[in-house]
This record gives structure tokens, C-alpha cells and sequence, in this order.
């Protein structure tokens, strides 16, 4: 049977669901020959590429380098999963949504800068005026809620995507777990 | 005509990174930047929440270290609040580090470099990451996972919860701990221990097949910083600052932390959403200094603990002076974690570590708190101003990785001019560049805790902006 492409990536998130899914521990062993990771942050590889079966998507929208990277995703990736509260719900980083982008970038160039204040502009995405969550901007067929959600649910996750089964996680994680 | 190329994403760090590198007309490498594509702004929205909330809110700002956070937090709001925390609690948090350290370098050293390491630089880059590692050398892999679990698995004994936990409170903690989960905690020590010892070996004695990265993986004189305990050695949770010159000479000594703004200030370059820490008596940017595992190795006057004392003895004598090359973290971290179960062996065994007097209370009696820890990337700095209710106003962090922007900028183009021939970018010219990056096990999330874009690609461009290679 031929293994299962999977990628994992993180937009605007903390890098915790991914921390989360590390702490399936040795189950890592159990399953490694029966995927293959093609993308992420773990492994090296510099471009998404096509014909993924399972993309594990950590992470709200937040800058315009997000939204082009999730349209690609959804493009090349047969199931896209929203991995953890932050693209479910943009959760913590959609707390900046309150103010305005010009005084949150203020608050960290200028006011709290004692060198050379300015907000950076070079070579660095564009921080679009609301975050927001994955399903805002394409197509989502899986949600896994949690902060992080428990490596078990991600275990379980995973064993039943390999089986060819959608799993309900209804009673396995839930938001802010 | 200047090229420049860009890669991106960084792979195998945390977070979002991408290098840019710029050739001059001759073909030469003239100049190298790491941007940061990642801010989120929690120095900002935190305005208005009570100031009770922000070690929670804080986690989320890494997942790889929200004990760092979390513990840095609380320690603002002791602060605020005006407690004396209790000693137990003190302790108590004292082990719950000892846990996030052991995980955390863990997860660098064997999740995020051992593909380079063991593997090799040049190897397949479609085997070179850890389920290859499993393959090629499944006894290092499963030691990797064991150790990182046994991190875990000590920050859910005493806090409930592997990643984002409640326990760390202000005023101490909010349970005391269990006799049972003590003994459980015992008990992986041997273990632990073992697996850190024999990963030592076999690094050590790899050192051999590293020259190359070792001479060129920013390998120059800067300062170095990190906190101290009142013997001047390491100290990751109380301690004051410590500051040292490339020759090892100590320049600032025992700082109290909370007088941080004297001796640190905080440039923005255009080019990135991390700050490029500096300090400031050298001005900017002559004032490039360094903090992680080496730095602190640097810095102290030992270790305190018996094993690492002797580890860190061997560290030093690698070089006469403080080490210079950031290779050197990935040793530097083995002997932390080393030092971590150690501590948490002799923490463990204090006869009050049982004990219910674990937590302080009080209203907010002052307007400003700042807290300061070791987190395993480097010092790390809360800075939280409230209001009459307790809620916030005003917050500053400077988180861990971004003290050393100004030296993974450097160490980015010492490697690039080194590795880069031509007008192509190669593969291992490629990993080379990124694996200086992951010497310094940036924590990029942290760095900026503010909004944030995605990873590294490389690009090369010419003088004009055209595409010339891509990977």
C-alpha cells in the first residue's frame, strides 16, 4: 500500500499543535512507514507540492504571505484539516483585531524601539487588517479544535485518516483543550 | 551586475525566517539578512486584560517553550503584586524548567539538527529530517523521542499539560506536588541520564567531521549574556545578569534584571519583524552581543552540578576564552540538559518539596512588574505596566532568540560567503546557510510575538529584482 503524502505547516500560530502532534512520542515509529512527509516544518523541503492526500494547516490568517500560501495548499492538497484553535477560530492572534494594525505595528517599531524606530517594510509580508481564521479563505474539510489539541486526538487522527476513515473528534478535543 | 538570492522557508526552526543574500558585481557574496515574516502584536493586545491573564495569553506565544513564558510572566506579576513568593513554589517552578529544558533542547537536538548531524549536510534533503533519522539510525531517533517524552511527561506531572498549561501563578503555584508524581519523576532519572550521557559521547566524538561548520558558523567575537546566581554560576529561573566580553572579561555583574532598559535597547531594521537587540553601552550596532546554551556556558563560572560541572570544564577548554563558533550550541545544550536532570534530582529530594505553602496573595499594590528567565533559547524579558484594576496598559518582551538577531545575521553571511560559489545556489551551500540559522535554535514565534508571516524560501535575484534561480 502506497504511503500517505502528508504536510503540516504553520501560519500564524505558535508552533504548539505541532508540538502537540510530536507528543504522539514512539507512535511516531508505529506510523512512519506508512506516510511520507512531503512539506513542513520538520523536513526540507522549499516548495508545496502537488498531489498532497493530508494537510495538517496550524495557524490563523494574518498577512498576505498566509493567504497566498493557504490558496496553494488548498489547490495541491486533497484534505485540508484546520489544525488547533488558531485556524479554527484565529484564537490568540485574532486578538489583535481590536485595534487597528497601524498601533499594533506602533507598539513594537516605535514605541518600544530605542534604535532606529520605523516599521518594517522590506522584504516582510503585509499584515492584512483582520486575522482570521482558515475557513474564511478556502475550502476546510476537517476541524480539529484545541489548544493544542491533545496528541491523542492527533493519534487518533491520523490512524483513522490512514484507514481512509473522516473521524469525528467530538468527544476527543474541543476548543481551548 | 548584483545578484541576490533568497531562500525560504528556513527549514527545521521554529517559526517563520527567510534569508536573503546579495552578490556584488564580481560574483562575490557582499551581504546576507535573516528577515523575520512573523508578528503578532502581544504587546499590544494584551491592553485591557487583567494582568491574571497574561501567563496564559503568553504560552500561546511558542508552543515549543510556554513554560519560558509563562514563568517569566508570573514573575512580572509577583512583581506587581508585591509578593514574596514561598520557597516550595520557587522551587517548584525551578523543576518545572528543568522540564521545558529538557524537552525543548531535546527536540532541537535531535527532531530539528540531528538530521544534519548524524545524517550529514549533503545528505538527500528528502531523508533529512527525523522520521530519515529513524531509519538510517533508529537507536539515536528513539533516544531523541524518549528524552523529549521525558520532558513532556514532567511538565504534565506538574502542571496538568504538556503544551499551554495552568500552574505557574502569580504568587507562586496553584497545586502543590504529589508524592506519587514525585517518585515517578525519580524514577526516569537513570534513564535520562543515560540517554544524555551516550548522546553526549557520540557528539563529542563526531566533533571531528565538523571543522568547516565549526570555523564558519558564527565564529567571531561578540559579548555574551546570561543570568547568574549569586556564585556567578548557571542559573536558568532567579539570578541577575551577567555580561561578558569576547576575551571573557565580565563588563556588568549582577544586574538586577529589572534595570534591564540600561543595558539593552532594541533597533528596528526595515528588513525584518525581529528587533535587533543591542547593548547599549557599545551603541548599535557595535553592542551585538549573544545569549542561548553556549552564551551561558560562556558566561558562567560553572554549572553546580556535579556531571555537568565536568562537561562544562571540557566545553571551556575546547578554546582559551569564552567559544565563539554557535556550532557550539548544539553541545552546549546536551550539557543543559544534563545540568536540568540533575537539578530536578536534587529538587526532588528536598524535604518540603511536598509541602501545601505553595502561593501568595494579593491585590495589585504596584502599577509595573518585569520578570526575567533563562528560557532554553536565550534571556528572556517581560516588562508589563497595569492600571489602578490590574489591567494592562503597556507590555515589552524581549524574547530569548531575538538578544542574538544581530549575531544570526552575521553568522548568515560568514557562512554564505564561505559556501556560496557562483551564481548557483546548491544544496548543501542552501543547508549550510539554513544550519547556521539552526545552531542558534531560533525560537521565531518568541522573537516576535508579534504578527507574523511565513517561513524562509531562497531566491536569487539580480541587482534589478529578476528571478535569476529559485529553490
Amino acid at each position: 500500500m502506497s504511503k500517505a503524502r502528508i504536510a503540516t505547516t504553520w501560519l500564524d500560530g505558535c508552533s504548539g499543535c505541532h508540538m502537540s502532534l510530536l507528543d504522539i512520542d514512539e507512535r511516531l515509529v508505529d506510523i512512519a512507514d506508512q506516510i511520507e512527509l512531503v512539506y513542513g516544518p520538520l523536513v526540507d523541503a522549499l516548495e508545496y507540492p502537488e498531489a498532497v492526500d493530508i494537510a495538517l494547516v496550524e495557524g490563523a490568517v494574518s498577512n498576505d504571505e498566509d493567504v497566498k500560501k493557504i490558496r496553494l495548499i488548498r489547490e495541491r492538497t486533497k484534505i485540508l484539516i484546520s489544525f488547533g484553535d488558531c485556524a479554527v477560530t484565529s484564537n490568540v492572534p485574532g486578538m489583535r483585531n481590536e485595534f487597528r494594525v497601524e498601533d499594533v505595528l506602533k507598539r513594537g517599531y516605535e514605541e518600544n524601539a530605542s534604535c532606529h524606530a520605523q516599521i518594517p517594510k522590506q522584504g516582510v509580508p503585509h499584515l492584512m487588517p483582520y486575522v482570521r481564521p482558515v475557513h474564511e479563505y478556502v475550502k476546510v474539510d476537517l476541524f480539529v479544535p484545541g489548544c493544542p489539541p491533545p496528541a491523542d486526538a492527533i493519534f487518533f487522527l491520523i490512524s483513522e485518516l490512514l484507514q481512509g476513515r473522516i473521524p469525528d473528534l467530538s468527544n476527543k478535543t474541543r476548543f481551548g483543550a | 551586475m548584483s545578484q541576490q538570492f533568497i531562500i525560504e522557508p528556513v527549514s527545521r526552526i521554529e517559526g517563520h525566517g527567510k534569508i536573503t543574500i546579495t552578490l556584488d558585481d564580481e560574483g562575490r557574496v557582499s551581504d546576507a539578512k535573516l528577515h523575520v515574516t512573523q508578528y503578532r502584536g502581544f504587546e499590544k493586545f494584551c491592553e485591557g486584560r487583567p494582568y491574571s491573564e497574561m501567563p496564559s495569553l503568553v504560552e500561546r506565544i511558542c508552543g515549543i517553550c510556554p513554560v519560558s513564558h509563562s514563568l517569566a510572566s508570573v514573575k512580572a506579576c509577583d512583581a506587581i503584586l508585591g509578593v514574596q513568593v514561598p520557597e516550595t513554589a520557587v522551587k517548584l517552578r525551578r523543576l518545572l524548567n528543568c522540564g521545558e529544558f529538557i524537552q525543548s533542547h531535546a527536540l532541537s537536538f535531535f527532531y530539528l539538527s540531528s538530521p544534519d548531524l548524524l545524517l550529514g549536510m549533503d545528505s538527500d534533503p528528502a531523508n533529512r529530517n527525523i522520521l530519515g533519522v529513524l531509519k538510517a539510525n533508529p537507536s539515536v531517533a528513539r533516544d531523541g523521542i524518549r528524552l523529549r517524552k521525558i520532558g513532556q511527561q514532567i511538565i504534565e506531572w506538574f502542571a496538568g499539560k504538556r503544551i499551554h498549561p495552568s500552574w505557574v501563578v502569580p504568587g507562586g503555584v496553584n497545586a502543590p506536588l504529589s508524592a506519587e508524581h514525585r517518585e515517578n519523576m525519580l524514577a526516569m532519572v537513570p534513564e535520562a541520564l543515560d540517554i544524555v550521557q551516550r548522546t553526549l559521547t557520540l557528539f563529542k566524538q563526531s566533533l571531528e567531521n565538523y571543522r568547516e561548520e565549526i570555523r564558519t558558523f558564527a565564529n567571531f567575537p561578540t559579548y555574551f549574556m546570561g543570568l547568574v546566581n549569586l556564585q556567578g554560576n548557571l542559573e536558568h529561573v532567579e539570578g541577575k545578569l551577567r555580561f561578558i566580553d569576547a576575551k571573557g572579561n565580565i563588563v556588568a555583574d549582577q544586574v538586577d534584571p529589572i534595570r534591564y532598559q540600561e543595558y539593552i535597547g532594541e533597533a528596528v531594521e526595515e528588513y525584518s519583524y525581529l528587533k535587533s537587540p543591542y547593548y547599549k553601552p557599545l551603541g548599535y550596532p557595535e553592542g551585538i552581543y549573544r545569549v542561548g546554551p553556549a552564551a551561558r556556558l560562556n558566561v558562567c563560572n560553572g554549572c553546580g552540578t556535579p556531571l555537568a560541572d565536568q562537561e562544562w570544564a571540557e566545553f571551556r577548554s575546547l578554546e582559551r576564552g569564552p567559544v565563539m563558533s554557535s556550532f557550539y550550541n548544539h553541545y552546549a545544550r546536551l550539557i543543559e540538559i544534563l545540568y536540568s536532570i540533575e537539578v530536578l534530582e536534587r529538587l526532588l529530594q528536598d524535604p518540603d518539596i511536598l509541602s501545601t505553602r505553595i502561593r501568595a496573595f494579593a491585590r495589585p499594590n504596584y502599577s509595573e512588574g518585569i520578570g526575567v528567565v533563562e528560557a532554553p533559547r536565550g534571556t528572556l524579558f517581560h516588562h508589563y505596566k497595569v492600571d489602578e484594576y490590574g489591567l494592562m496598559t503597556w507590555a515589552n518582551m524581549i524574547v530569548a532568540t531575538g538578544n542574538n538577531n544581530l549575531a544570526m545575521n552575521r553568522g548568515v553571511l560568514q557562512v554564505a560567503k564561505r559556501f556560496i560559489n557562483g551564481t548557483t545556489l546548491t544544496d548543501p551551500a542552501i543547508n549550510r546557510i539554513q544550519a547556521v540559522v539552526r545552531a542558534f535554535d531560533p525560537c521565531l514565534s518568541c522573537s516576535t510575538h508579534v504578527l507574523g508571516g511565513p517561513a524562509a524560501s531562497i531566491q536569487l535575484l539580480a541587482a534589478d529584482g529578476k528571478v535569476l534561480d529559485e529553490v
